[in-house]
């Protein structure tokens, strides 16, 4: 008898479950007819993708995401931002959490085994945030500063084996904190790609105290992540990409997001044009 | 299968986990022991100091105090720890912030150790003419360490986890190196099970060393 009971609860769980993922299944294919879109992007990166106190989003990479989705046939109020980290990014497609991401991803080899890239839609380079006036002119100048970077970024590990093997290197949880130790004077440099630096120098309260450097030390050209295999949406984000360029909307943004930190822009990349 | 590995010293980061643990595990349990020490003392100034320690210490979450070490301690006071180098002078400042973190759990498994030891013994040691800390030092501290190997040892194990926070002031120690490889192999769950792999083949043995052990030498009351 207890068994019968135990079967028939689990039965009934396992019915709701099922109808519940179904539900959950739907859903998701309303979103690609017109309801809601969910976009990743960071959320803590000023420029690129930052959330505001008011909860609304500015930065480049939020400004191509919108442009992008208004092509697809979402206007800005169906957008549902999710914030994908660095280490969640490929995760968050394979599973569909988001439709695409626009959040300085950089397209690289190991990147394209698990997800495919739409863009480039903008090239940027590793660079170096000083203070104004500062004597630091090129990477071997490092050798004998102290730099700060991201425990395990891509520019942390540059800096390691190529740029300047003898700095000293200060890796922390975050580029804020960076921010805060060169103001402090506590590090001489903080070296990560330009459009971030860029949008920090740009922030209210740093403005004018830094400057770039300039060195153009590795080319990152940041992609459109797009779940693997999804070649449809990959062409539709092209598509979007070139009109953004062709019709001037995107050097706006650009100007509108790094202009205060006279921040030497690429010009736009070609679309499937990777820079090594 | 496991390509993703070439290229990476994944022994040495876990070594400098290993060496985190030592030297916090010994550093804690110094710490700990004279803080359990001030808790029983007779002294109500260094009762007083034990319990405000112990309960803020531990109540603080070790990111912030780690964070603290490195951006507070060494940015604006100073505190270097007698190195240059950001790689020594994290090192050293993990060090410092996870005895400071791990030193209230010990204190209090060796305090719930002593309430074990019956009060006739503390009784009887004052009685033959010892002073508190010979009676505390010869007859009280043997007893209550023995029994309370097992939750030393979960404080230990607590320990070579809490190491990987170490990470966000840049140790070069296993956390630090997974999200190197994150970043690069964009492989986030192969590589995520490979570290989870190795801090099981840190802490089972500890576990199960420290376990026997703890049986083996607990006082049968």
């Amino acid at each position: 008898m207890k068994l019968r009971k135990v079967t028939a609860a689990s039965a009934v769980v396992l019915a709701l479950a099922v109808s519940v993922t179904a539900c959950g299944g739907d859903k998701k294919d309303d979103a690609s007819g017109g309801k809601k879109i969910k976009i990743g992007i960071k959320f803590d990166q000023p420029g690129l993708g930052l959330k505001q106190p008011d909860g609304s989003f500015s930065g480049f990479d939020v400004d191509v995401a919108t442009y992008v989705a208004k092509q697809l046939g979402y206007q800005p109020n169906q957008i549902e931002w999710v914030e994908t980290k660095s280490a969640d990014r490929e995760n968050a497609l394979q599973r569909g959490d988001v439709k695409f991401i626009a959040a300085t991803y950089s397209i690289t080899d190991e990147r394209k085994q698990k997800v495919d890239f739409a863009g480039p839609y903008l090239l940027a380079h590793q660079d170096l945030l000083v203070k104004k006036g500062s004597n630091i002119t090129k990477g071997t100048d490092l050798n004998s500063k102290k730099l700060c970077s991201v425990t395990g970024s891509t520019s942390a590990q540059n800096v390691q084996k190529t740029i300047a093997p003898k700095a000293n290197l200060r890796p922390l949880s975050g580029y804020s904190e960076c921010v805060a130790g060169l103001q402090s004077g506590a590090v001489d440099a903080l070296t990560t790609d330009d459009s971030i630096l860029a949008g920090f120098a740009a922030q209210d309260k740093y403005k004018g105290q830094f400057q770039l450097v300039g060195l153009k030390l590795s080319n990152e050209n940041y992609g459109i992540g797009v779940k693997k295999g999804d070649s449809t949406t990959v062409d539709k984000i092209n598509k979007a990409l070139e009109k953004m360029v062709a019709d001037k909307s995107w050097d706006k943004a650009v100007k509108d997001n790094f202009g205060p930190a006279r921040y030497k822009n690429e010009p736009a990349p070609k679309i499937g044009d990777i820079v090594k | 299968m496991f390509d993703f590995l070439e290229g990476y010293d994944v022994l040495g980061a876990f070594w400098t986990t290993v060496q985190l643990t030592v030297l916090s595990g010994v550093g804690s349990l110094v710490w700990g022991i004279l803080l359990a020490g001030m808790r029983v003392s007779p002294v109500p100034l260094m009762r007083g100091f034990g319990t405000a320690y112990v309960n803020i210490v531990r109540n603080i979450p070790l990111t912030i105090i780690i964070l603290f070490t490195s951006l507070g301690l060494a940015d604006i006071f100073g505190v270097t720890m007698g190195a240059e180098d950001f790689k020594i002078q994290g090192f050293r400042l993990a060090v410092l912030g996870l005895i400071a973190y791990t030193a209230a759990f010990v204190c209090e498994a060796i305090r719930s150790g002593i309430n074990t030891v019956p009060l006739g013994q503390a009784e009887a040691a004052r009685a033959i003419g010892l002073s508190f800390s010979q009676t505390l030092r010869l007859i009280v501290l043997p007893q209550a360490f023995r029994a309370v190997i097992g939750p030393l040892a979960n404080v230990l194990i607590a320990l070579t986890k809490n190491t990987t926070v170490a990470a966000a002031i840049g140790v070069a120690e296993a956390a630090t190196l997974m999200k190197s490889m994150i970043e690069n192999e964009a492989q986030t769950l192969a590589i995520g099970t490979v570290f989870a792999l190795g801090f099981v083949v840190l802490t089972l043995p500890t576990g199960l060393l420290l376990g026997w052990l703890g049986k083996r030498l607990a006082v049968k009351r």
